[in-house]
């Protein structure tokens, strides 16, 4: 392990409903920002990866890594697509990360990107459940929303966490969102409206969902000589990576409340960070579903298993709690373009570290983490970062 | 000066709520009927179409402009998204009806919602440029909606009548222009008989973009502003989408009221606007300046503004539209779905 690696660039586009922008113009855009961002020019990379997750079923278009590399003026350097479900990004991140470190190159551009609304929402819905199980999940029906249901029923059984407790989670991202420019939902909601919201699978609502989105997300990684020598003195460190993997299908795990993944993913990056959760400033996790953020936090040790509900109630995962999460508006608010949000979670925790986050920035934050999960927890990415390099 | 010299609507009796249809698909009744805005819609008994209820308002705006001799109206145009032949035109059933027929013009208009517009500036062509005396231009549907789709909570029937000329004007049509792109927001193709939709896509790049783009247009062109309207109609999809669309323009709640229907007699498609705009000519008196906006997906939008003239109040219409929309016979899903024909073996040949 010889080299320690940085981010030296971020890029990102506002998270929406796009109807004139396309797949090709999101990342274009999103990777010009980075390397304005970054202040290197095309030849200065010496590699790329793209996370995403399933453009072939969104808009009939596949080897897109060549295809990012062509409209970014990168053509010739080698282009590689990542894809773990909504995990694509973060395992992106974590290649182009591998990559470095393993001394093969001194910059890589990691950028996620998904075009999700050119296409009807049955058909959106479709392409998603590709992340779960298609012989024991889906065939029989079962959708994102119903596998996350099961776990909240489950949690709620077993732990007596309430349809409020979530509720909460999507107030306080809303909130978190509202403060964030590039956010697709820019407002706030009451837990009232929340609960009031339309049924999609029992005890999941409209309001505990987050949205489907168009969005691209870019960073810049370098090696430590590298930053060294362009002297990027607001350089974020990747102080750790870890990456895991669970069962396919969600009946085949011990627990439905646990999710092992984030479990293995998190010790891991903590120890080759040298932290523990207590050290943790700030976290962006996985809230595809409200009930997946209240598992996060108990998966990466903010709390223990079962208490993720109670954490929320007592606001210590508010903006101005103990352990802010998600400050960016999560997954609910700021949009959930899948191949993206992975990248999108770097960059949060990138603007937190250099004290750019504006309205939302989390006093004195030293150490970020971020939690990407792929389907129903078969996949997970956990990254912490810091402002210093330990 | 061109403008309106009568104007007739019909809309058929029938009325089915929205918690009606909410309850056989499973949806929560109060939520569709407050997000959409729409309490009820009409519903065109088995033996109505876009023919009859084009027939019906045709002759209430020839009875309303009883001075005009049916063989002076030199054009007829029918402006529908559900004409019930697709080779064969509706215009000429019409045109027989009133008695305009044979020395004339006729024809059938299609653009999705505003092809009943479309026909009032065809009309205002072929009069201004002196081809013919009087013009008439009907918008009129009997609207599908796929069971159980969003569509099915609002799509209605009924429509109205306009005849166009330059004598005996009850209102006077000031300005009009339209804003049209190529937008695939809605579309049935031949042969199927429902249509499609963009879901989201058919508000802000399609709606909204058209609706305020001629708006904005003709208050532009003619340097009005929205203050100076007693009455403001827009396209009424819904009952939420022409509210937005007049809060984002700087009209009141005051000015949009009267001829907003939908809410209680559903989305009359190309007979959306022409109603919208009959209600009001009802009730408005001399000098009222009344801005309409249509809109038909696929998509294009056609504004007009109308000044009110003292003729008006002197000749009020002996059928108002108030008359259709107050009187109905609510029906069950069963029955509706007989009478649009939803139940395939008692379905009417047409």
């Amino acid at each position: 392990m010889s080299k320690a690696v940085g981010i030296i660039g971020v890029g990102i586009t506002k998270f929406g409903e796009f109807w004139e922008k396309n797949y090709r113009d999101l990342i274009t855009e999103a990777g010009l920002k980075a390397m304005k961002d970054a202040g290197i020019e095309g030849k200065d990379v010496d590699e790329l990866y793209v996370g995403s997750m399933t453009p072939g079923m969104f808009i009939n278009q596949e080897h897109v890594a060549a295809l990012v590399a062509d409209y970014a003026g990168l053509t010739g350097i080698p282009a590689t697509r990542v894809e773990a479900a909504c995990a694509s990004g973060g395992l992106a991140l974590r290649q182009a990360y591998l990559n470095i470190r393993s001394g093969l190159s001194d910059i890589v551009v990691v950028g996620g990107v998904e075009k999700m609304t050119d296409v009807s929402v049955s058909t959106a819905t479709v392409a998603l459940a590709g992340a779960a199980d298609e012989e024991w999940e889906v065939f029989h029906g079962a959708t994102f929303p119903a596998l996350y249901a099961l776990m909240a029923q489950r949690h709620m059984i077993e732990y007596g966490t309430k349809e409020e407790h979530m509720a909460m989670v999507a107030v306080k991202n809303h909130k978190n969102g509202a403060l964030n420019p590039n956010a697709q939902y820019q407002f706030e909601i009451t837990i009232d409206k929340v609960m009031k919201s339309a049924p999609i699978a029992p005890p999941i609502k409209l309001l505990d969902c987050s949205p489907i989105s168009d969005g691209a997300a870019v960073l810049v990684l370098a090696s430590q000589e590298k930053i060294k020598e362009l002297r990027k003195d607001n350089a974020v460190w990747i102080l750790g990576s870890g990456q895991a993997s669970d069962t396919l299908a969600l009946h085949d795990r011990k627990s439905l409340c646990k999710t092992e993944s984030a479990v293995k993913a998190s010790r891991t990056a903590y120890s080759m960070a040298g932290v523990t959760p207590e050290d943790i400033d700030f976290a962006e996790v996985h809230d595809c579903f409200t009930i997946a953020e209240i598992m996060a936090i108990e998966a990466l040790g903010f709390c223990n298993l079962g208490e993720g509900g109670k954490m929320t109630e007592s606001g210590e995962t508010e903006l101005d709690g103990r352990k802010p999460v998600n400050t960016s508006g999560g997954l609910k608010s700021k949009g959930h373009p899948v191949g993206a949000t992975g990248i999108a979670q770097a960059i949060e925790a990138t603007l937190q570290l250099r004290g750019q986050a504006d309205r939302r920035q989390v006093a004195d934050a030293k150490i970020g983490l971020t939690h990407n999960v792929g389907g129903s927890g078969a996949t997970c990415a956990v990254h912490v970062y810091g402002r210093e390099l330990k | 000066m061109i403008g309106i010299v009568g104007y007739g609507a019909y809309v058929p009796r029938y009325r089915i709520k929205v918690h009606e249809i909410a309850k056989v698909w499973g949806d929560d009744g109060e939520r569709f009927s407050q997000g959409l805005g729409v309490h009820e819609k009409s519903v065109p008994s088995l033996d109505e179409d876009t023919a009859t209820i084009s027939v019906e308002a045709a002759r209430n705006a020839m009875r309303h402009a009883s001075m005009v001799d049916p063989a002076d109206i030199g054009a007829l145009y029918v402006g529908s998204e559900s004409h019930p032949y697709a080779v064969k035109p509706t215009a000429t059933i019409v045109a027989a009806a009133i008695g305009a027929t044979p020395d004339m013009t006729a024809a059938d208009l299609e653009f999705a919602c505003k092809a009943g517009t479309a026909g009032i500036q065809i009309c205002m062509g072929l009069v201004g440029s002196g081809m013919i005396r009087y013009g008439m231009a009907i918008g009129a549907d009997t609207s599908q909606g796929k069971p159980g789709d969003a569509l099915e909570y609002t799509a209605s029937a009924g429509g109205a009548a306009y005849i166009v000329g330059r004598e005996n004007l009850v209102a006077e049509i000031l300005h009009t222009c339209s804003y049209t792109t190529d937008t695939p927001d809605f579309w049935r193709r031949e042969g199927q008989d429902f249509p499609q939709h963009g879901f989201r896509f058919t508000g802000e790049p399609a709606y909204f973009k058209h609706v305020t783009s001629a708006t904005k247009k003709i208050l532009e062109t003619s340097g009005m502003k929205p203050s100076d309207f007693k009455y403001v109609i827009f396209h009424q999809p819904n009952g939420k989408f022409p509210r937005e669309a007049a809060k984002t323009l700087g009209f009141t709640k005051e000015q949009l009221d009267l001829g907003l229907l939908t809410p209680i007699i559903g989305n009359t498609y190309s007979g959306a606007s022409p109603l919208g705009l009959s209600r009001v000519l009802d009730e408005a008196v001399e000098d009222d300046l009344i801005l309409v906006t249509s809109y038909g997906s696929g998509a294009g939008s056609d504004s007009f503004i109308i000044k009110v003239t003292k003729e008006n109040e002197k000749r009020r219409t002996p059928n108002p539209t108030k008359r259709y929309i107050d009187d109905k016979v609510y029906v069950d899903y069963a029955i509706y779905s007989k009478m649009k024909g939803k139940i395939k073996e008692v379905r009417l040949e047409k």
